[in-house]
């Protein structure tokens, strides 16, 4: 707080004549001018299409039936809730997300331990090599794992929990304790943050589902970013993939809410 | 740290790299694949020693039109990035050195902004392109990029203004100096590598997007992820072409990405993770 304090009473020489209540208002209308443009291209480009998404998703809307148009109600909502296939990929979903983050976060974690240690020689550079996977297209991951998985000699992924479990016997209980009353606690608030981004992160995933099984076979693979893109692009069902896509955004909103407290939290303790 | 034994010291290093093998062996295998023939590419044994050939780069730049989804790799990424600049640069100044009562809010809107996902606005931002001819459009691409990114600069470019030095400003501003000449001449110089560093991201992040590239491009304004995606139906009968494709749309943004790494961090918690 106190570099507001002190950008806000900074005596500006040559102002000195000023009311304070005119200084304030041309302040408010400086930064209006420069924060207005970025405030509204991000209005225009995400608030008013998430608007039009809800109003689309009270229409009868279909792209190649334009004959079909007016007021829905709920329809488009009862729909997709009485549709078996959203219902599998709400589903499918919590599951992908659930089972995503429990992954990383032991997985991340373990790695993570390991790369801390001052020990390993070039630490630098394996923890570079190691997180290349991130910088990598979606599309790519999914084309490689892909053909990975389906080459019957190849079963490296059987091998990662041993070795883990291997690492944690090395260290012996010792630091084991260490990281169970110790280190755990102390990520806590930063653990806390990382299983809310990656939620929101992890609901969106496409590109991935869209190269290896197209949401197939059936619907066992498809999560709702994909359900609602069928919707949209094979049905030409514009009221239908909107009164899904809203209840996208709600699910992403129950985390979000809780992160943007987090943040706002942090923003005020830094400024 | 410094109690364990040589054995302990050992033994965490042979998993360190055991573990950063298994992470990086993916890249590695695409790039060892890229340089077989689609016979031996699609071999049911792995084959890891073999005469290379530049076969299906070659193929990939002259018959598969490599060369015009980089090009709009290229503009979809660096202008939507440029248009995250000039409006970031404003608005994170402002946000820093010219606070209201306001300022809070409005960076807390911004990055929640960031939380909402693409499919909220998928059918909308397809129907008016529709209309606006920006359907398989590369400039369709950089509005939405620019919109998807704006939030990350404009909290990684707060953080950095933040950290430059008041006295320097007020200084500044007691020889007279305007707005315009406070950002050009004082904060853009003095935060440079981080604006730098700022843009890397956002063209990494612009170039290895899929959804919206998928849904919005597939021929004319179509990017490497949707070149990429095209092998998706081969059947593994071209996986050498598939691979030195891949390839060629990773290795430039992977290398880009090992200068970000810090930034990657700290712009995609937007300091939720201290």
């Amino acid at each position: 707080m106190n570099t507001t304090i002190s950008n806000t009473t900074m005596p500006i020489p040559g102002n000195d004549g000023l009311g304070s209540g005119r200084k304030a208002r041309g302040k408010s209308l400086r930064s209006l001018w420069l924060v207005g443009p970025a405030t509204i291209y991000l209005f225009v480009w995400m608030i008013i299409p998430l608007g039009m998404t809800i109003y689309y998703s009270f229409r009868r809307y279909n792209l190649i039936q334009p004959y079909i148009k007016g007021f829905a109600g709920w329809s488009n909502y009862i729909n997709i809730l009485t549709d078996p296939n959203f219902l599998a990929s709400l589903s499918n979903t919590l599951v992908l997300v659930g089972s995503t983050l429990i992954l990383t976060i032991v997985l991340g974690l373990v790695f993570a331990l390991l790369y801390n240690n001052d020990c390993v020689i070039g630490k630098n550079v394996v923890r570079t090599f190691a997180a290349s996977p991130f910088f990598v297209m979606p599309v790519v991951t999914g084309l490689i794992w892909k053909d990975l998985m389906m080459n019957p000699t190849f079963g490296l992924l059987q091998g990662v929990p041993d070795d883990i479990k291997e690492a944690a016997n090395l260290d012996g209980a010792g630091a084991w304790k260490t990281f169970r009353y110790i280190t755990l606690p102390h990520l806590g608030r930063s653990l806390y943050a990382i299983v809310m981004l990656e939620t929101i992160f992890f609901l969106a995933i496409f590109g991935q589902i869209y190269v290896t099984t197209s949401g197939g076979p059936g619907v066992a693979t498809t999560n709702m970013p994909y359900y609602i893109y069928l919707q949209a692009f094979s049905q030409w069902e514009v009221g239908g993939a909107s009164a899904a896509a809203i209840f996208a955004v709600i699910l992403a909103n129950i985390v979000a809410i809780f992160l943007v407290r987090m943040i706002n939290r942090n923003i005020r303790e830094d400024a | 740290m410094n109690r364990l034994s040589l054995k302990q010291k050992i033994g965490i290093n042979i998993l360190a790299y055991l573990v950063c093998f298994l992470m990086f062996f993916p890249i590695f295998w695409l790039v060892l694949t890229s340089f077989k023939t689609n016979t031996l590419a699609s071999a049911l044994h792995p084959v890891f020693f073999f005469t290379p050939t530049l076969h299906s780069y070659i193929d990939a730049i002259v018959n598969n039109n490599y060369l015009h989804y980089i090009g709009n790799s290229l503009i979809s990424s660096v202008v939507s990035t440029l248009i995250c600049l000039l409006l970031g640069i404003p608005a994170a100044y402002s946000m820093v050195f010219h606070r209201t009562r306001r300022t809070d809010f409005t960076l807390l809107w911004i990055l929640s902004t960031k939380m909402l996902p693409a499919v909220g606005v998928l059918v909308p931002i397809y129907v008016v392109y529709n209309r606006l001819h920006l359907l398989d459009n590369v400039f369709g691409l950089v509005f939405i990029y620019a919109a998807m990114n704006l939030p990350i600069v404009i909290w990684l470019l707060y953080t950095y203004f933040k950290d430059l030095p008041k006295e320097i400003l007020e200084a500044a501003r007691t020889d007279g100096a305007s707005m315009l000449v406070e950002i050009v001449r004082i904060v853009i110089p003095l935060t440079m590598p981080g604006l730098l560093s700022t843009a890397l991201l956002a063209i990494v992040l612009a170039w290895n997007e899929a959804f919206w590239a998928i849904n919005l491009t597939n021929v004319h304004g179509a990017t490497l992820s949707v070149f990429v995606s095209g092998f998706k139906s081969s059947r593994g009968q071209f996986w050498a072409n598939m691979a030195a494709g891949s390839t060629l749309a990773v290795l430039p943004i992977l290398i880009a990405g090992w200068f970000t790494q810090r930034q990657l961090v700290r712009g995609l918690t937007f300091g939720a993770v201290k």
